[in-house]
C-alpha cells in the first residue's frame, strides 16, 4: 500500500506519533545542514574563500554529532515501539538516509579542505567551470531528495535517480578534459589533481543523494529498487 | 615457473575468498523468505464460510486455505471473528446454542460438516488448544496417554512410548520424566500449556488449532511456546490465533488479517507486516484508529 503524507500520525499512542514526527524532523533538519555545507563548500572552492571554507571543515563533526543522535533515536523506537508496516520503514528508511547524509557532509568537508589547498597555491587552475556546474547540480539533487522524503514524493525521488546518471556521465568527461589538460602542461598535475579530487567528492554526493531518494521509494512503495536499472525504479514508482 | 605458480596459487586464493564471501540468504535464518501461497498444498480448504449466531452473521463469506505443514496466524481486534473461524475448523462452534454454518471446510477433500462425518474423529484429526491450560486432574503421564485410552489403545509399551515422544515433542520432557506420576496440576502455567499441547499431539492429529496459546502466559514461557510452535511445523499443520502482533510476525508464515467477520488480508507474514496491501491491514498492525 502506498504510503500518503500524513500517515505517520493518527496513532492510538499519541507519544508513538510525537516520535516518528520527531525522528523525522530532526532527518530533514540535519538535511538542511547538510545542503548548507554541500553549498558553503562549492562556494569557498569556486571563490577560493579559505575562511568558509575552514568554517565547514569546523561544522562537520555536528553533522557527525547528529547522526549518531538520530540513528540511536530509532534504535530506541525499534526496541521501545516494535514498529510495523510503514512506521517500520520510516524508520529503517531515516536510519538509511542519516548514513548517506553523513557522508555527504565527509564529502563536503573534503571539498573544503582542497578548497583551503588550493587557496595555499595560489592563482586558480582549470576546471573550475566543470566544478560550478556538476557542484550546483549535486546540491539541487540533495535538496530534492530531502524534499522528497518530506513529501513522500516518489516523482521527485525518481527524478534525482535520473539526474544522478547525468552527473556520472558529466563527470566522466571533465575528467577526460583534466586528463588532457595535465598532458599538455605537466607543471599543472599537482594543482589539477586538487581539481579532480573535489570533482569526484561531487560525483559521490550525487550517489549518495540518489541513494536518500532510493530510500524515499523504499519508504513510501515499500519496494527495494536498490541496484537496480533506472527503467526497473521507474516501474516501480508508476506501478 | 615459480612465479607463474605463484600467480597460480594467488588465483586460487582469490577465488576461496571469492566463495566464501558468497552470500547465503537461508543462511541467516530466512528459509520462509519467498514462500508463495500459491505453491502450497492445503491442509484445509474454506470455501465461502459464513456463520450465524441466531440472526446475527459473524462470518461474512471466508475463501481461503491453510497450508500444510505451515503456521498460519489469525490476527484482528476483538470480535472480529478469528476465534469463530477457529473453532469451526473442528465444528466447536456446533456446542453452541442457536450457531449455523453455510459454506464449506475440506479436509482431505471432505466437507468436515458433511452428516457423514465423525465429529470425534475429526476433532482427532484436528487438535485444539486452548487459552487458559487445561489439563485433566490426573497425573502428567495420564494427562497424555488419556487420547490414546479412549482411542482403546491398551499396549503399556506403545502407550509409554507414545508419551515419551509427545513429551519430548513438547520441549517437557526433561522437566518432567522424573515426577510422570504426579498431579498435573502442580505445574506451572507454561508447563501446563506444553503439557496440554503435548495430549493433542499424542493422537497425531493432522492440524493443530491454537487459540491464544500463550496469552495467559510469562514472557518465557511464551517463548518456549513460540520456540515449540517452530518445531512442530515440520509435523503438523497450526493455525495459531493471537491478540500479540509480534507473536504473530514472529512464529508464523502466513498471516490472515480479519475485521468484522471479514477475511481483508491474507499473505506471506513478511510481506504483511512490511508492506501490507490493505489500509485496513496497515491502519491495524500500526495501531491507528480505523
Amino acid at each position: 500500500m502506498d504510503l500518503t503524507k500524513d500517515a505517520h500520525t493518527h496513532h492510538i499512542s499519541q507519544q508513538f506519533n510525537e516520535e516518528l514526527e520527531q525522528v523525522k524532523n530532526s532527518l530533514l533538519e540535519m538535511g538542511g545542514l547538510v545542503e548548507r555545507q554541500v553549498g558553503d563548500a562549492i562556494r569557498a572552492l569556486v571563490e577560493a574563500d579559505s575562511a568558509l571554507a575552514q568554517k565547514v571543515v569546523e561544522k562537520d563533526a555536528a553533522i557527525n554529532a547528529m547522526e549518531m543522535v538520530i540513528d540511536e533515536e530509532c534504535t530506541r523506537i525499534i526496541a521501545r515501539r516494535q514498529p510495523a508496516a510503514s512506521d517500520l520503514r520510516l524508520v529503517i528508511a531515516v536510519s538509511k538516509a542519516v548514513n548517506d547524509l553523513e557522508r555527504i557532509g565527509d564529502e563536503s568537508a573534503k571539498v573544503a579542505r582542497m578548497a583551503i589547498k588550493l587557496c595555499e597555491e595560489g592563482e586558480s587552475p582549470r576546471g573550475y567551470v566543470e566544478i560550478r556546474h556538476i557542484g550546483d547540480r549535486v546540491r539541487r539533487m540533495t535538496q530534492e531528495a530531502l524534499t522528497a522524503f518530506a513529501r513522500l514524493d516518489v516523482e521527485t525521488a525518481l527524478q534525482v535517480a535520473q539526474e544522478d546518471k547525468d552527473v556520472d556521465q558529466e563527470y566522466q568527461s571533465a575528467m577526460r578534459e583534466l586528463v588532457t589538460f595535465m598532458m599538455e602542461d605537466p607543471r599543472s598535475i599537482s594543482r589539477v589533481l586538487n581539481v579532480i579530487w573535489s570533482l569526484r567528492s561531487l560525483e559521490r554526493i550525487g550517489d549518495h543523494a540518489r541513494n536518500i531518494s532510493e530510500d524515499v521509494i523504499y519508504l513510501v512503495k515499500g519496494k527495494d529498487v536498490r541496484h537496480t536499472s533506472l527503467a526497473d525504479i521507474v516501474r516501480t514508482v508508476r506501478d | 615457473m615459480q612465479k607463474q605458480t605463484e600467480e597460480q596459487n594467488m588465483t586460487a586464493e582469490t577465488q576461496n575468498t571469492n566463495k566464501s564471501h558468497s552470500f547465503n540468504v537461508s543462511a541467516m535464518g530466512r528459509e520462509n523468505k519467498g514462500l508463495n501461497m500459491a505453491q502450497e498444498e492445503a491442509a484445509l480448504t474454506v470455501k465461502n464460510l459464513k456463520l450465524f449466531y441466531g440472526e446475527k452473521e459473524a462470518l461474512h463469506g471466508v475463501d481461503m486455505i491453510i497450508p500444510k505443514k505451515r503456521v498460519t496466524a489469525f490476527i484482528g481486534p476483538s470480535g472480529c471473528g478469528k476465534s469463530t473461524l477457529l473453532r469451526c475448523f473442528n465444528r466447536m462452534n456446533d456446542l453452541v446454542e442457536g450457531c449455523r454454518i453455510d459454506g464449506e471446510i475440506l479436509l482431505d477433500n471432505q466437507n468436515i460438516y458433511d452428516k457423514s462425518v465423525d465429529v470425534a474423529e475429526l476433532r482427532r484429526r484436528v487438535g485444539m488448544v486452548f487459552q487458559k491450560p487445561n489439563p485433566f486432574p490426573k497425573t502428567i503421564y495420564e494427562n497424555v496417554a488419556y487420547g490414546l485410552r479412549i482411542q482403546g489403545v491398551t499396549k503399556k509399551r506403545v502407550i509409554d512410548e507414545t508419551v515419551e515422544w509427545a513429551l519430548r515433542s513438547s520441549a517437557l520432557w526433561d522437566e518432567v520424566k522424573d515426577r510422570l506420576h504426579e498431579s498435573a496440576l502442580g505445574m506451572s502455567g507454561g508447563q501446563q500449556q506444553r503439557l496440554v499441547i503435548a495430549r493433542t499431539i499424542a493422537v497425531k492429529p493432522e492440524v493443530l488449532l491454537l487459540d491464544e496459546p500463550a496469552s495467559a502466559l510469562d514472557p518465557i514461557s511464551t517463548l518456549k511456546i513460540e520456540e515449540l510452535i517452530h518445531e512442530l511445523k515440520n509435523d503438523f499443520t497450526i493455525a495459531i490465533v493471537t491478540h500479540n502482533m509480534q507473536q504473530a510476525a514472529r512464529v508464523s508464515d502466513y498471516t490472515a488479517f480479519m475485521y468484522m467477520g471479514d477475511l481483508i488480508e491474507f499473505g506471506n507474514t513478511d510481506e504483511l507486516f512490511t508492506n501490507p496491501s490493505k489500509k485496513k491491514t496497515e491502519d491495524y498492525i500500526t495501531g491507528r484508529y480505523g
